[in-house]
């Protein structure tokens, strides 16, 4: 057995730590993680700023390869180990240059569409709170409308297409389990199931074993 | 190729100096964004998000921007260039870091500043919120001295070859120029210079010759 190679730096409650160890769990990617004591400020370190200029995390090291921003770590995973568990995350490789770029087109809506409104209520409804900050009331209704028509645009491609990017799981649908998950916990889970493509999809993506493994690690009380 | 949008627009600008570095042969689609024609049944059947830019190839329909740009990069690389230098691991991988820093860090403190102090203003009679514009800058230069450090240890940001992660700045950035936030460069003398390189480049100069503003 190999020694295992990498390490993600960060705790499991932040989103984007989450999104990258999914992935690891759907490639079946050993690694170790790396605690990142943020109330302590260790993600401001000049240690920890080698590894991640931007003072946040994840920060993502395979032996000697530095890695950051968890979109570009995924896609590391897929293109570093492609043979290793799931092998269509970036899509098929029957599926050449179509499927890949379905993947790059909605792993991009994502990042700009869903990913904004989606995270601001994820501040407010769960970081706030832990943080000890009052919950802007403005915020969360004004970002809940916004997200409200991105799930528009996606229960009707969900209605034309299994998965985001088309028939197969892949990258594009995992990005969206972290705020998806924290929506459904604090009691916005209304935003998935009364739409009933994406209702049908969140259930699919969410049962995963490899997401579930992040949620058991994020409910763990060293978490 | 149809490309779906407007000159002036930073996204189609994004997509139409892809098409330009890569020689691609293509025909700009220009749309009536005062008319809402991007919100219509048309357009939406090729971005269902009513957003431009859209592209057209044959039978591919694509948008968002730097999605269209991965696909025309790709498209188009030769063994002399490729911009996301896919055939190297660790040369791909600085260009997807770089690239997701584009879409992440920069362009959320760069483009509210753009709608802000230049297109509401030139394009919409409208006026600008400088508190959101104080607040961006503010962000803005936290990025750039993340930048100035890459870029002294780098000639380029994904290493010292230039990549799609570069190109990809190019659009909001020549707007950020044209208004007087741009002089927020001169405090990051290596992010400057890299400016004045990539914009000293042909595909450059076209785009932004199209563009409003310049």
């Amino acid at each position: 057995m190999s020694s295992v190679s990498v390490t993600v730096y960060g705790t499991p409650l932040s989103p984007a730590v989450s999104r990258v160890m999914v992935c690891l769990f759907e490639k079946e990617v050993d690694f170790k993680l790396a605690h990142v004591d943020m109330a302590k400020g260790q993600h401001k370190s000049p240690d920890f700023l080698k590894l991640q200029p931007f003072g946040q995390v994840p920060a993502f090291q395979d032996e000697l390869t530095t890695v950051f921003e968890s979109r570009a770590i995924c896609r590391y995973i897929c293109d570093k180990y492609p043979d290793k568990g799931n092998q269509m995350l970036m899509g098929r490789r029957d599926g050449g240059l179509l499927a890949r770029t379905s993947v790059d087109q909605w792993l991009e809506a994502e990042g700009q569409s869903f990913n904004p409104p989606s995270s601001a209520l994820v501040f407010q409804l769960v970081f706030a709170p832990m943080m000890g900050l009052k919950q802007d009331t403005a915020s969360i209704e004004q970002n809940e409308a916004k997200l409200a028509k991105v799930l528009d645009v996606y229960d009707h491609r969900l209605g034309e297409s299994k998965f985001l990017a088309g028939d197969d799981y892949t990258l594009a649908d995992l990005a969206h389990l972290p705020n998806g998950h924290f929506l459904v916990t604090k009691d916005k889970g209304d935003l998935f199931t009364s739409r009933k493509n994406l209702g049908r999809w969140w259930e699919e993506i969410s049962a995963r074993p490899a997401w579930k493994k992040v949620v058991e690690m994020q409910n763990a009380p060293w978490a | 190729m149809k490309l779906y949008g407007s000159p002036g627009a930073p996204c189609t600008a994004r997509v139409l100096l892809c098409l330009e570095e890569v020689g691609a042969e293509y025909e700009l689609v220009t749309l009536s964004m005062p008319t809402g024609e991007h919100k219509g049944p048309v357009h939406l059947a090729r971005n269902p998000f009513g957003q431009i830019p859209a592209l057209e190839d044959g039978d591919l329909v694509l948008f968002e921007s730097r999605a269209i740009s991965r696909y025309v990069v790709r498209k188009y690389k030769t063994k002399a260039s490729d911009l996301l230098k896919e055939g190297n691991l660790s040369e791909s991988t600085m260009v997807d870091v770089w690239l997701e820093v584009e879409a992440q860090q920069y362009n959320p403190a760069i483009s509210p500043i753009v709608f802000q102090s230049f297109i509401l203003p030139k394009m919409r009679g409208a006026t600008p919120d400088q508190a959101i514009i104080d607040t961006n800058l503010e962000k803005l230069k936290k990025v750039l001295e993340v930048y100035e450090a890459r870029l002294s240890n780098s000639k380029y940001l994904a290493g010292d070859f230039f990549s799609l992660a570069d190109l990809s700045h190019f659009s909001y950035t020549k707007y950020l120029m044209a208004t007087p936030y741009g002089s927020v460069f001169e405090s990051y003398p290596h992010v400057k210079a890299w400016w004045d390189d990539i914009t000293s480049r042909p595909a450059f100069k076209k785009v932004a010759a199209g563009m409003m503003g310049s």
